[in-house]
């Protein structure tokens, strides 16, 4: 399988939303240069070197400072970035990627392969666990030129391309970080990047302002002349910021899914929840085996079954995402539509609990589990709310309890849950972001793991022929039947295909061009007068 | 007073101060780690994959693969060199990242504190010169409300009407950014932020220091002194500032300066609504975050503050009312 750069424009011109700024000169609205644009940043990162932390919020703000090879469409289609093109041998082995000429780092330096191999076999497989798993794969990386990166695979990769988007795999300067600790060099406080923006200045607890790069290899571009990340750390605040216009951007975890119905009618502002289409997140009841009697099947079924969907998507996210009925999210490259998960049924559901044994005492209580809740905000103490409702209906009794962010991370670690919430990125592949909380290999006393501690030798054995195919038609065969299994054991009580709500300023344009949403370089991005 | 007998005072107060500092660290050292979870797992947690080697590398470059009474060791050690050691997390000295948001934390607790003083004795002397009367009445129901308000309730709410519907002042932060401002355009600026903040943290305070005042003038104006200086026929203002108000003044101060040291810990809620860039949000989030370090580091000058501010009072006392002498 050879793609040329031609064949993927080609491809990619069909796909809406890639080419905006041309959509927008075409409505007569020529981009405009010049302005600042007021966004927030929730929660406040602790740094802002890409690699060094991955936070949401550093992935949002780092994206506008360092890019990578590629970004890509709402469905999944690279788009060339800092490559300009690049070919796959018929093996699934040999990646060579061309690189864009004349780009700069913000210091000045230019951005050459030897700084693309570095940030690749150095940097992140150094520093992030995402990059570590895939770059292991690698044998070698060269670069027969300055601007050639060539990559011999030890064996088939078929996603290996999803990881060259900058939230993976930023390229980052060599000459800043060779031979120091990464963690600790001077330029994670000033990060240097070759992106349309670079950093400007950072008062902690209050803003970040990062400033037009006016060396930025693409002509002309970036139209706007800052981005100012203020930090407001209480949501009806955020709220108030937006509808005041003292901000013209949220993004991600900013505004409360409970707010978005007034955001919406308001006909100055424009909410649009596309731009997740990368990671799609899923979130689910995540079970631990270990606690009877969550260890059997017809009573994970049975949970299934009790909850409602479609009540969580409308009334508790108000259309804000949609109900999930698969492990693999929709917009994820082999999703199987014809697996699903039985529907909300309280009578079968009872039945089920019935014919597993469990009887309900004289309160209809048939047994009783804990339920830690996510401690990331309101909405999610509401779903604690409506599942200790919904469990009741079918004689279990849940009680929640509360916790913050670094105990609930310790506790999931260490197994020490029955029911709690969780959600994981897909990354655009199973293999990337689905395999991992299912396959018995992957059980570790580490968070976003196989925690849960579920264990079936066929989905092992399927998750693994689908990592090691380079055809996709084997991958997609794998991939089906595995979501079919897993649709019918239901491992995980999966809840929702988690979309969160970018609100604009009409005013801005283009804020939506790739299935990255906030997470590009903003470098089309422009306010109109 | 002689200068020997209050040099004699200070020494004392300030060796006990030191053990009660000292005592002070190693509590909350003691108390921050025994929270659930570390730092590396919060990480963890937050960036969406791990695995072992990152912890392990997290753990290691945080200090925390030692055992707790070597890590308590090493920073009690720090501490009494006056350092207050690094975040990891941050990538910054706890010194550094305390000292930046210090300003902004004393400009509004500071701001607050002298609106809530001067308002609050003014309206508590008020109240007790027109006891039973309507103007009474008045000031303790408004007084009362505010105390009984959640505050970040009544910060929404002066939102609601000042940012929102009139539209004067800004809804949150600390200034314009980007604005590029000089000279007294960034103290108009300033200050137009400060007003809602101040304001709303004020207003709670405010309540406690005119009923305190009031209170304790009613109670003053029924003594001997007080009629004898009336019987003699002093002027009724002059009773009033001189006999009544200086000596009703006492509580007062002993409340202002256990409020004052806690002006450093700022409010974590008025500075969450506002999104005021102080050091009570710098403290609550590193406690979320596990950042030990800084933790430990707002909580040492906290309490310093505290201990420095009551020798300040007892001092005061001695001012104000010569009856009082120093004595440790």
């Amino acid at each position: 399988m050879t793609v040329s750069r031609r064949g993927l424009l080609a491809a990619t011109a069909a796909v809406p939303g890639l080419m905006r700024v041309q959509d927008a000169q075409a409505q007569g609205i020529a981009p405009r240069r010049g302005g600042t644009l007021t966004t927030m940043l929730t929660p406040e990162p602790p740094v802002l070197q890409i690699g060094v932390n991955n936070q949401g919020p550093t992935l949002v703000i780092a994206s506008k400072m360092f890019q990578s090879l590629l970004s890509f469409t709402p469905a999944l289609e690279p788009i060339p970035v800092l490559a300009k093109s690049w070919t796959i041998s018929p093996d699934g082995k040999e990646y060579v990627f061309t690189l864009q000429e004349g780009v700069k780092f913000h210091d000045g330096q230019p951005m050459t392969a030897e700084d693309v191999i570095f940030s690749i076999m150095k940097f992140h497989t150094e520093l992030a666990p995402r990059a570590r798993a895939v770059f292991a794969l690698i044998e070698s990386a060269t670069a027969p030129d300055p601007l050639t990166v060539r990559i011999v695979l030890k064996q088939p990769f078929q996603p290996f391309l999803l990881m060259f988007d900058a939230s993976a795999c930023a390229i980052v300067p060599k000459h800043l970080f060779d031979g120091q600790d990464y963690r600790t060099a001077p330029a994670v406080q000033r990060p240097v990047g070759t992106g349309p923006f670079r950093f400007a200045e950072w008062q902690r607890g209050n803003f970040v302002r990062l400033e037009r790069f006016a060396d930025y290899w693409k002509p002309g571009q970036p139209y706007l002349d800052a981005i100012i990340y203020r930090v407001v750390p209480d949501s009806q605040s955020r709220r108030l910021a937006i509808e005041t216009g003292q901000a013209q951007l949220t993004q991600a975890n900013d505004i409360e899914p409970f707010d978005v119905p007034a955001l919406r009618a308001k006909p100055n502002l424009e909410v649009n929840v596309k731009g997740w289409e990368y990671f799609s997140p899923v979130s689910w009841i995540e079970l631990n085996h270990r606690v009877k009697p969550l260890d059997d099947m017809r009573v994970r079924q049975a949970i299934s079954m009790a909850i409602d969907r479609n009540f969580i998507a409308q009334r508790l996210w108000f259309g804000v995402g949609k109900p999930a009925t698969n492990p693999v999210a929709s917009t994820t490259r082999f999703h199987d539509a014809g697996a699903k998960v039985a529907a909300y049924d309280v009578r079968a559901a009872n039945a089920l609990l019935d014919a597993a044994g469990h009887k309900a005492n004289a309160q209809g209580v048939r047994f009783t589990l804990k339920h830690l809740v996510l401690p990331y905000g309101e909405i999610w103490s509401r779903l604690g709310e409506y599942l200790k409702q919904a469990f009741r209906q079918v004689g279990i009794a849940l009680e929640l309890e509360s916790t913050d962010a670094g105990s609930w991370a310790r506790r999931v670690g260490a197994w020490e849950y029955e029911t709690t919430i969780n959600f994981v990125y897909q990354f655009g592949d199973p293999t990337l972001g689905v395999e991992r909380t299912y396959v018995s290999t992957n059980i570790q006393k580490v968070t976003f793991t196989n925690t849960g501690g579920y264990s079936n030798p066929k989905v092992d054995e399927l998750f693994a022929t689908a990592r090691g195919s380079a055809d996709p038609k084997d991958r997609q065969a794998a991939f089906s039947a595995v979501q079919k299994i897993l649709c019918e054991e239901v491992p995980q009580i999966w809840l929702m295909e988690m979309a969160f709500p970018t609100i604009h300023d009409k005013k801005l344009r283009n804020v939506i061009t790739t299935g990255l949403g906030v997470h590009t370089s903003f470098d089309d991005v422009f306010l109109t007068a | 007073m002689e200068v020997s007998k209050l040099l004699g005072f200070l020494l004392r107060r300030g060796v006990k101060a030191a053990v009660v500092v000292l005592a002070i660290v190693v509590c909350n050292f003691l108390l921050v780690h025994a929270a659930p979870g570390d730092p590396a797992s919060v990480i963890a947690g937050q960036s969406g994959a791990a695995d072992a080697v990152f912890l392990e590398q997290l753990r290691r470059q945080f200090g925390l693969d030692q055992p707790l009474h070597v890590q308590l060791w090493i920073y009690v050690k720090s501490v009494l060199s006056l350092d207050l050691g690094f975040s990891h997390r941050q990538q910054q000295a706890v010194s550094l990242l305390v000292l930046e948001r210090l300003p902004a934390t004393l400009l509004l607790t500071g701001a607050a504190f002298v609106f809530a003083v001067t308002l609050g004795v003014t309206l508590g002397a008020l109240a007790a010169q027109r006891v039973g009367k309507w103007a009474d009445s008045l000031i303790t129901v408004v007084a009362l409300t505010f105390y009984a308000t959640p505050l970040f309730w009544v910060g929404l709410m002066l939102v609601l009407v000042f940012s929102v519907w009139l539209e004067w002042l800004p809804s949150f932060g600390m200034s314009s950014v980007g604005a590029d401002l000089h000279g007294l355009a960034v103290v108009w600026d300033v200050a137009q932020h400060l007003l809602l903040p101040a304001l709303t943290l004020g207003l709670f305070y405010l309540a406690v220091y005119a009923r305190l005042t009031r209170a304790t003038m009613l109670e003053v104006a029924d003594q001997d002194f007080v009629k004898t200086a009336r019987a003699k026929g002093v002027p009724e203002g002059r009773i009033l500032r001189s006999h009544i108000l200086r000596n009703a003044l006492l509580p007062v101060i002993t409340f202002a300066g256990i409020q004052a040291g806690q002006l450093l810990g700022g409010s974590i809620l008025v500075e969450t609504v506002f999104a005021w860039p102080g050091i009570g949000r710098l403290a609550f989030e590193a406690l979320l975050a596990r950042d030990y370090p800084v933790l430990l580091g707002v909580f040492f000058c906290t309490s310093v503050m505290v201990v420095l501010f009551n020798l300040v009072t007892d001092l005061l006392y001695a001012i104000i009312d010569p009856r009082v002498e120093v004595a440790g």
